[in-house]
């Protein structure tokens, strides 16, 4: 998400699952829909069988995704920027991009200052202690009008498509083909399918997943696709799009929510230590247009905010008190889960929550997580399942080899419900809020998530009331306006996050005219106010649970268009628009570039059509307002100031790389691997080298279970009941290991022990002369659960993360193997 | 006649109605005397949603039980909602499986204590966990809240306990978690999107 929020404005995914059924081409890299979203991908075998649509998979293994696909490319673990920078280099050089679209929708016209230079892998402003950048070079030129300049011609050397076009020169057919181990043939016939979707009425959608996501370069390879899609002109229309398949049932709605170390709900930030002035943190939030006439609707800003802090502190929250500014922590550093793992293992930190989450098991380098829970004083887990976590101090042999009577850590183990004992709003990947319904009665004991977190909290608040206490203020005024305050309803949180008016909010055109009354559900985030007058607690759902009731609870399944848009089913955020961007489906001019899947045209007064229109209704094509209505310069940016680790996509190495060096620049050892990636105090040295560890290893999921779930559950353990690794015959050969024989994986880290499938999935690469074998390792066992017991994958992972989410590189890694 | 595929199993699943079943086209003395009732016959359907990946597939879940005080419902079977846009009915190896999900061996009960240095759980009740929680908590609060910094600065801060939320949690349960653990200053607070 940290990568499409910079470039498109929005963090999620662009369009939805039915949609991909109106795509020509389907790209599917860095995921593996087939098996991992399996009734998502029915969309990518409708869209083939009724769209003549093609399937393009490219993926270090030969995948049931692949199984499906028009045509297969396999790539090394790890270089997908490389294979897709040169995607860019293609289509600049035969001339294959939708250019009216580049130029109108995009800031490829944008004239950059004269500050922002690139060299020896570097871009401007890189500090090498901090192994950061200072970005301040990288903006655009701004005019006498106090507007950013545009050279509509893009032939200014340092205008943003100038710029591209010149970095990606250097990612030609045969330098990706020796990074990636891509056959050059195959790469060019990639990109002959991808090219095939330049033309207006042509559209390709890219589906990916975690095998983007989990990379030092993860965010930036989410980028290089974005950055595709538009040259080719595909986002914002029907069957286009970059589609984040996300990986658990409602990590949209978390993400949304905000629960993350440095965020509040709808993408609103938390403030620095630095922020000590309220006029000032509002101020750098609330984003100014950088082009004339354009929405940037950041500029909203402090009506969202304001109405949040209203919701959680009511009449606590005044304008005299800046809104409890003081109520919100201040960060000195994001405290993201491996920084939390790190200080815990230094023991800084003594108390720990997992409320349904399992980091002995999700996590990378295993020892390390169980090391760092062990420093503990008290763990608690809140959870439907007996986790890996919550018996983390238990020896079960070499699976989880740890001295009990040693760990001092005090366990509490709550039982929470699952999804069929509760009602609630999920949000799948496509934004939809799908409200579901409780059926059943949870076993023994077990209670609700808010339950619990109600228990705790009247605890703490009687604590507090009665003996005081650092800083009570904010426990003691938060809104708790719940009928039954130790059971708060699904219905009434709901109705919370949706907001509000607080008193009757009349119409600024004309104040006789009561728009809503005070206490009224609000239609919408459009109603949002800055005065205190309205309370919203996720501004980006405001809509969902309206005077109409809980659209989110709607189940009408018509689609009057054809196009898969069902506006009746459930409510989508934001607005119930179901693609975003969707402005852009139409030229400049108002009309579908393509009149087949035609979501929304200008009818001369107004937009309308099959979708939500995701732009002011009432702005004509004339006034000029750009598509991306959240970035300050109204399109979507190819370069932009939004990564931390560089203004345009480069590829270097996994952090573990079989070749040990970047072939982009074979001479500067500094930028091997993401140069502005944050590397803790000796994970540095608990790299592995390739003298060691010399083949590739990949993590991944099989399509029989989920995660570290199904594994409690008896028919997924009986289809897959015991661990095993996948490697290719070549190597098999190499090491004399049959099919079915047991055998060690070690990394740097530590050693699993599995049965070895030996296959032709997976092939040998030829990287510039290296061979590359790369070793498949399925994650789902651990040793607790129905299934036979097993190593916890994430053993042999690195503990580094993507500069920009910190989001661990377990997808490209070293290993050595050997029979057991 | 125009039915969909849940009416036409309720019509057929009832067993009772003459009339339904005689829409059908069948007269209903044969049709009663051969069939024994179908076991989701009496069962309660409830609308629901997949809680393993993001797909967002629909699901029926059926259970016994008629939501009266003394009976204890049970889900005794789940299947595709085919009305839904997306799934269509259909349901993946792993969604084909939540029924087993539902009802884990691993499923916990109980609130559970596990002392420092022991190899063993013990089950407590619920005050008992949520009073020594609550009490662990406020006690690390107060003795490590950072209210200004060294320079000055206002932060208003607690970073000696820090939390991990779920991913198939609810969105109320998320806001209501998110609500209280920032009104209790946390910062080492993440959930699964992170990872």
């Amino acid at each position: 998400m940290a990568s499409l929020a910079p470039t498109f404005g929005r963090g999620a995914m662009t369009n939805h699952w039915v949609d991909i059924k109106n795509a020509d081409v389907v790209l599917i890299m860095g995921g593996n829909a087939a098996e991992a979203h399996p009734c998502g991908f029915k969309w990518v075998t409708e869209a083939k069988a009724h769209n003549k649509a093609r399937l393009v998979v490219v993926d270090p293994r030969f995948t049931r995704s692949a199984a499906m696909a028009d045509y297969y490319a396999p790539i090394r673990v790890g270089t997908d920027i490389a294979f897709l920078g040169g995607v860019i280099n293609y289509l600049i050089t035969n001339d294959k991009i939708q250019k009216e679209y580049v130029k109108n929708y995009t800031n490829a016209t944008f004239v950059l200052t004269e500050s922002y230079g690139f060299a020896d892998g570097l871009f401007t402003g890189y500090n090498e202690a901090k192994r950061s950048y200072d970005r301040s070079s990288w903006g655009y030129e701004i005019g006498k009008d106090g507007y950013a300049v545009v050279d509509p011609t893009m032939q200014n050397p340092r205008c943003v498509f100038q710029v591209l076009k010149k970095h990606y020169s250097r990612y030609t057919p045969e330098l990706v083909s020796q990074i990636c181990g891509t056959p050059k043939d195959a790469f060019l016939k990639v990109c002959e399918y991808i090219a095939s979707t330049s033309t207006p009425d042509r559209v390709m959608t890219i589906m990916y997943a975690l095998g983007w996501t989990q990379h030092s370069q993860g965010s930036q390879m989410i980028r290089t696709g974005a950055l595709v899609q538009l040259l080719l002109g595909n986002i914002g229309l029907a069957g286009g799009g970059m589609n984040a398949l996300r990986g658990h049932s409602n990590i949209q709605g978390l993400t949304d929510l905000g629960l993350l170390t440095d965020a509040l709900p709808g993408y609103l930030t938390l403030p620095r230590d630095a922020e000590q002035n309220y006029d000032e943190y509002i101020k750098v939030r609330t984003i100014k247009p950088v082009r004339p006439n354009q929405m940037s609707y950041w500029q909203n800003y402090p009506k969202f905010h304001v109405s949040l802090m209203k919701a959680w502190y009511g009449g606590a929250a005044t304008k005299e008190n800046n809104w409890a500014y003081n109520y919100l922590p201040k960060l000195d550093k994001n405290y993201d889960v491996l920084q939390a793992f790190e200080l815990m293992g230094q023991g800084k930190i003594n108390g720990y929550i997992c409320q349904g989450f399992n980091p002995v098991a999700s996590f990378p380098h295993k020892s390390k997580i169980v090391g760092s829970l062990s420093k503990l004083k008290f763990l608690v887990v809140i959870d439907p399942l007996a986790t890996e976590t919550s018996e983390f101090w238990k020896n079960f042999g070499p699976q989880n080899d740890v001295d009990t009577a040693k760990i001092q850590t005090e366990v509490i183990r709550l039982p929470s419900t699952c999804f069929a004992e509760e009602d609630g709003a999920i949000v799948s990947s496509g934004r939809w809020l799908q409200w579901h319904w409780k059926g059943a009665e949870p076993p023994g004991e077990a209670m609700t998530d808010p339950e619990i977190i109600a228990g705790l909290y009247l605890r703490l608040k009687a604590m507090y009331a009665k003996d005081g206490g650092a800083y009570p203020d904010p426990l003691l005024n938060l809104t708790w306006a719940h009928k039954i305050p130790d059971h708060p309803s699904s219905d009434e949180l709901a109705m919370e996050y949706n907001g509000k008016a607080l008193a009757d909010l009349t119409d600024p055109k004309d104040p006789k005219q009561v728009l809503l009354r005070g206490g009224q559900q609000l239609p919408g985030f459009a109603m949002l106010r800055d005065d205190g007058s309205t309370s919203c607690g996720c501004w980006i759902y405001s809509g969902c649970w309206t005077q109409a009731g809980n659209l989110m609870a709607r189940r009408d399944n018509s689609d009057p268009f054809g196009v898969g848009q069902t506006l009746g089913w459930a409510w989508a955020w934001p607005a119930n628009r179901r693609v975003l961007y969707n402005r852009a489906s139409a030229d400049p001019k108002g009309r579908p570039w393509n009149p087949k899947h035609k979501l929304i045209a200008w009818s001369g007064t107004a937009w309308s059509g099959s979708d939500v229109p995701d732009i002011r209704p009432d702005a004509a094509p004339e006034e000029e307002v750009g598509p991306f209505i959240m970035t300050a310069e109204g399109v979507a940016r190819l370069f932009t100031t939004g990564m931390a680790d560089g203004p345009l996509p480069e590829h270097y190495e996994p952090f573990e790389s079989p070749l040990g060096k970047n072939l982009l620049w074979p001479n500067n050892p500094k930028v091997v691997s993401n140069p502005a990636a944050r590397v803790f105090k000796g994970d540095m040295e608990a790299f592995g080298k390739p003298k060691d560890f010399p083949y590739a290893a990949t993590t991944y999921r099989l399509t029989e279970h989920f995660h570290f779930w199904t594994k409690h559950a008896e028919v997924n353990a009986i289809t897959q009941p015991q661990q095993f690794v996948e490697i290719g015959e070549e190597l098999a050969k190499e090491k004399g290991i049959s099919n079915g024989d047991m055998v060690k994986v070690r990394s740097n880290r530590g050693e699993i022990r599995a049965v070895a499938c030996v296959t032709k999935r997976i092939k040998v690469l030829d990287c510039g002369g290296t061979k590359v074998h790369t070793v498949g390792v399925p994650i789902h066992w651990g040793y607790t659960g129905v299934t036979r017991i097993g190593y916890i994958a994430n053993t042999l992972t690195p503990f580094v993360g993507d500069a920009n989410t910190q989001t661990p590189e377990y997808k490209a890694f070293i290993v050595t193997i050997e029979k057991a | 006649m125009d039915m969909n595929r849940r009416q036409f199993f309720k019509a057929c699943a009832a067993g009772l109605g003459g009339s339904s079943l005689a829409l059908l086209g069948f007269s209903p003395q044969p049709v009663l005397a051969e069939t024994r009732n179908f076991k989701l016959a009496r069962t309660t359907e409830t609308r629901n949603t997949c809680t393993y990946c993001s797909v967002g597939c629909g699901i029926i879940m059926y259970s016994l039980g008629d939501n009266a005080k003394n009976a204890h419902s049970e889900i005794i079977h789940i299947e595709g909602d085919p009305d839904h846009p997306v799934n269509r009915g259909t349901l993946c190896p792993k969604g084909a499986g939540l029924l087993d999900y539902i009802h884990s061996p691993s499923r916990l009960k109980h609130p559970e204590y596990r002392a420092p240095g022991s190899n063993e759980w013990k089950r407590i009740s619920w005050d008992e966990a949520l009073d020594r929680v609550a009490k662990l908590m406020k006690a690390d609060r107060d003795a490590n809240f950072v209210t200004t910094t060294a320079d000055g600065k206002v932060v208003n801060r607690w970073l000696t306990t820090g939390m991990l939320a779920a991913s198939a949690s609810s969105n109320e349960a998320g806001y209501i978690t998110h609500k209280l653990a920032r009104s209790l200053g946390m910062l080492v607070f993440d959930n699964q999107a992170r990872v």
